[in-house]
């Protein structure tokens, strides 16, 4: 066992963990902020497969943004501390027999499949990203952009305090 | 170096937590921060598979992903405040007004 693999090891137990208590914890809180443990986590694995340039957008974005966003949500709109959530009686058992055939499936497929693999290329991303976005996908980038305008004021808008008021709280 | 396998075994374990958060809670924004989970697990395939083969354009899916999901949450998490405003809940279960 190597540097490279005690690295992964780390990485993953993070993920896994951290996710685990996103979705069992019972303190809202405690998830948003495990939540952010996830995220660096799977930053830290994108290091290691070679993508410096999205580890680092991993973080602006998903970190600097998202989450954030999500814990201003909780925060608007829940008293901390409510222990309430879980959903008791709801239909456990289906849920986890769903649960189990799907990532049963998945993790098959995953590790049965002949995956055609091919030598990594190494050094920085940023360059062939860049060119990639300025050629074959700048309609996608443009779409994008206006997909983000778009939601930037539908959001604005949906959450507006009263409909009549001008610049509600 | 590590084989393929184990991140897409990785990743999903981890689209499996998110969907059973999204099937199990009841808290609309834990739903949210399940959706993210199975996005970045989603993410995290890809970036696997653009490592492992050499080739770049995974990681260009990974960035719209990213935009869509940055999208996502911000008109979601504005939809979750006004319903909370409207009807003081953020359980899903409670939250029928579409229901005719």
């Amino acid at each position: 066992m190597d540097f490279v693999d005690i690295i992964f090891v780390v990485f993953a137990l993070i993920v896994v963990v951290s996710a685990f208590i996103v979705v069992f914890s019972r303190s809202i809180i405690r998830s948003a902020f495990s939540l952010l443990f996830t995220f660096f986590g799977v930053a830290g694995l994108y290091v290691l497969l070679n993508a410096d340039f999205l580890a680092v957008t991993q973080v602006l974005i998903y970190v600097g943004g998202i989450l954030i966003l999500i814990l201003f949500g909780v925060m608007l709109t829940t008293n901390v501390v409510s222990v309430e959530i879980k959903t008791g009686t709801l239909q456990t058992v289906p849920a986890a027999v769903i649960v189990a055939v799907l990532s049963g499936t998945i993790a098959g497929i995953f590790w049965f499949t002949e995956w055609h693999t091919a030598p990594a290329r190494e050094g920085p991303t940023t360059k062939a990203l860049g060119t990639l976005f300025m050629t074959d996908y700048l309609l996608p980038f443009e779409i994008a952009s206006i997909l983000l305008l778009v939601a930037l004021i539908g959001a604005a808008m949906i959450a507006r305090h009263e409909r009549g008021t001008e610049g509600g709280r | 170096m590590i084989p393929l396998d184990y991140y897409l075994i990785l990743s999903a374990l981890l689209f499996t937590f998110g969907v059973i958060g999204v099937v199990i809670r009841r808290n609309v924004i834990i739903v949210f921060m399940s959706i993210e989970l199975m996005l970045n697990s989603v993410n995290l395939t890809l970036v696997g598979y653009s490592a492992y083969l050499g080739d770049p354009t995974g990681q260009m899916l990974v960035f719209f992903v990213i935009a869509v999901a940055a999208a996502e949450a911000a008109v979601g998490l504005g939809i979750v405040i006004a319903l909370f405003r409207l009807r003081r809940t953020v359980n899903v279960d409670e939250i029928n007004i579409l229901k005719w």
